[in-house]
């Protein structure tokens, strides 16, 4: 129990660990970007992710998004987990033809206004798999997008990038 | 290895094929070793499953299996045939069984009924290349959807890769789930699209209160066509691919198809490259275990690990973009090589790192291997059997805390593995908290096999050319990635372009292995029994 005690207090100075001088880019891009969503969405920014036929790396930077270090949700930016609740949907992977509805489904849920983030070179392009029997390409031959971040994958401190310049969209 | 050990290796061969004799099958040996270190068998037809069948009770495992167009203009004398290929092990040596039936009447009876974990492999097979399988104990379409018509293939050389029915595809909204009847059980579909930052899925409850009575699984969302745009590919552009097939096993994908590719054009990969890209490989299982622990841990409420865990994998995947140019080292293993070097500076570095990686982890895994509302949440709970895991083939920490030990670093040493050796844990409870410790000891092993390996990381060079790849050239890769064995089989046509294709990630195993290990539990359970298998849907998708 004590050790259990010592770790957890110990666990609680670690988390709130601001991120490294190194990341003072990330202070400025986050800063900055809870100004936009305060002015533009009432504080808060709620992202529902659509995995559209991603290799699943986008989704593991898009995770990181949430760790110790970017700590997302400090700028108001949280990841919700229905389109009905979602300002923005983040969009990865070339839309595979198998969840090209499922896609065109999650878009109509959503509510207006909205807007749609594709995140990765496959969102924003088609990347490596492109257009084929199998596959829509790019996010934008499915759904209307408003703001790409491309990368494959997008680091995290891309994606916050590519955040901000969707809400000054 | 050496010749005497290589003849010891498969002195069970001897006694199945006399098993073989006694059902009357006919295996011949033709290029005994046109897929090494794989020893080869060709099988008439009608003996596939007879073979299947006796392989089952001498204990091998079934591997994956694949189907193969040659349909091409310059393909075989007796017409368009659809080449199958059946991958068994046991006791770390690989055997090859392989048929050929003609395409106009491409009968096969499955192996699934001796060998049930390679259902979906076959019904892939006949979704992707027209291979009918009968006796298949489930006729249903797996792979495809709508995107394409009943009566196409895609796989074969008349089906355009730009697919044949432009316009929208409709949902697969009829495809028949297997139903459970009776007062008071209710179903509840869930997916593709997902609560969580995941792949896309659905998966089909049948609940009665909070007991799960029947988990089915249905993918196929992700299909993106992987096999086809393989075809004509170059070889750096294949691994290109590889890399990108599941992006959390980027590394083990691209090597399995690198060595797929240099095991067909006898080429002899630098020793510094086959240590780096074994470095490469524990970083990415490390990364991915680390991220995993956390989310297990999560999902049962435990922040504190996620926290934790995040925070490591963030500091790892850093390291990996600063020494390795990617933070999941995508495209650093390319054919003939690797793409990046390490400095002595860079090496020491690491050094650093690892001793600081191996004193962070440890009060974080001493918390979770000991805490007794994980305990409480994760011991028996989402328990697969060693008899379920046997049986499907499952591999990886699924089937290591299943009972089933098999680690290809250990049980097949490719280099540098065979140099330097590599510990694997083993338990037989098969809950989630086993598949935890698993994973947390797989971490360990890692660590300390690295620094190993960097005590003794060989010189030279980092790359050499490919030779150029003969028309038919096959190729079969094994590599132990972080979920397990992922094989690889690769074909070249003409100009050294591939004309074939197929990964075969663990996955295909340990997804129906979620399908009983979930039996008995409470609904919400499903997320952390899922996230402790971790199945990738990108890569059995394809």
């Amino acid at each position: 129990m004590f050790r259990i005690l010592k770790q957890s207090l110990k666990t609680g100075v670690i988390t709130e660990t601001p991120p490294d001088l190194a990341d003072a880019e990330l202070e400025r891009i986050g800063v900055e970007l809870r100004r936009t969503i305060e002015a533009r969405l009432g504080r808060s920014l709620a992202i529902r992710q659509v995995d559209a036929g991603s290799c699943n790396a986008c989704e593991l930077e898009i995770h990181a998004l949430n760790n110790a270090y970017y700590d997302v949700e400090r700028f108001g930016v949280r990841f919700v987990a229905s389109p009905r609740h979602a300002d923005a949907l983040l969009v990865t992977g070339p839309v595979s033809r198998h969840m090209e509805m499922a896609l065109r489904r999650t878009w109509r849920a959503t509510p207006a206004p909205k807007f749609v983030i594709a995140a990765g070179s496959c969102a924003c392009t088609g990347g490596e798999f492109g257009v084929s029997y199998a596959s829509c390409g790019a996010v934008e031959n499915v759904i209307p997008v408003d703001v790409k971040i491309p990368g494959c994958p997008p680091s995290p401190l891309d994606l916050l990038k590519g955040l901000l310049g969707a809400l000054r969209v | 290895m050496t010749g005497a050990e290589r003849i010891r290796r498969f002195d069970w061969l001897s006694e199945y094929l006399a098993r073989l004799e006694d059902e009357h099958v006919i295996a011949q040996h033709g290029d005994a070793l046109a897929l090494p270190p794989a020893h080869r068998l060709e099988l008439d037809p009608e003996d596939w499953a007879p073979a299947a069948k006796v392989a089952a009770g001498m204990g091998l495992r079934h591997a994956g299996l694949w189907a193969d167009c040659l349909d091409d203009a310059a393909s075989t004398e007796e017409g368009p045939c659809i080449r199958v290929q059946a991958c068994l092990e046991y006791g770390g040596d690989y055997l090859v069984l392989q048929t050929e039936v003609p395409m106009s009447r491409p009968l096969l009876a499955s192996q699934a009924t001796s060998y049930p974990g390679v259902a979906r492999l076959e019904r892939h097979a006949h979704d992707l290349t027209g291979l009918e399988l009968t006796g298949q104990p489930d006729g249903r379409r797996w792979t495809r959807h709508q995107a394409w018509p009943e009566d196409r293939f895609p796989l074969r050389s008349d089906f355009p890769r730009a697919g044949e029915t432009p316009g929208r595809t409709p949902a697969d909204a009829d495809y028949a789930f297997t139903r459970v009847q009776g007062t008071g059980v209710y179903e509840i579909p869930v997916g593709p699209v997902h609560a969580g930052i995941i792949e896309p899925g659905h998966f089909r409850f049948h609940a009665m209160g909070e007991d799960v009575l029947q988990l089915e699984e249905r993918l196929g969302y992700v299909h993106k066509g992987i096999e086809k745009l393989a075809v004509g590919r170059d070889p750096a552009a294949l691994a290109r691919l590889a890399g990108r097939l599941s992006g959390d096993s980027s590394v083990a994908h691209a090597w399995a198809a690198c060595q797929a590719m240099e095991r067909a054009t006898d080429c002899i990969v630098p020793p510094r490259a086959l240590a780096l890209r074994g470095l490469m490989a524990e970083r990415e299982r490390i990364a991915n275990h680390l991220g995993d622990i956390g989310a297990i841990c999560n999902d049962v409420g435990f922040a504190f690990a996620q926290v934790q865990c995040a925070r490591l994998r963030e500091l790892w995947q850093r390291r990996s973009l600063a020494l390795f140019g990617h933070r999941l080292m995508m495209d650093a293993v390319v054919p003939g090589g690797v793409a990046c070097d390490l400095t002595d500076k860079a090496i020491e570095e690491l050094q650093r790192d690892h001793a600081q990686m191996k004193v962070a982890i440890e009060p974080v895994f001493d918390v979770v291997e000991d805490h007794p509302s994980l305990d409480d949440r994760l011991m028996s709970t989402g328990v697969l059997s060693e008899a379920d895991a046997r049986q499907l083939g499952c591999t990886g920490y699924v089937g290591k805390a299943s009972g089933q030990g098999f680690d290809l670093r250990r049980d097949t040493p490719y280099a540098p593995y065979d140099a330097v050796a590599m510990d694997a844990p083993l338990m037989t409870e098969g809950d989630v908290a086993a598949r935890v410790t698993v994973r947390m000891a797989e971490v360990r092993n890692s660590l300390r096999w690295m620094d190993r390996l960097l005590k003794v990381l060989p010189g030279g060079a980092l790359a050499v050319d490919l030779p150029p790849a003969e028309e038919g050239a096959m190729g079969l890769g094994a590599i132990d990635g972080w979920r397990g064995e992922i094989l690889c089989f690769v074909r070249f046509g003409a100009d050294g372009r591939i004309a074939r294709y197929f990964p075969r990630d663990p996955s295909w195993f340990t997804w129906p292995a979620l399908e009983r290990l979930i039996l008995g539990n409470i609904v919400p359970d499903f997320p952390v029994c899922n996230k402790s298998v971790n199945g990738s849907y990108s890569g059995e998708d394809l």
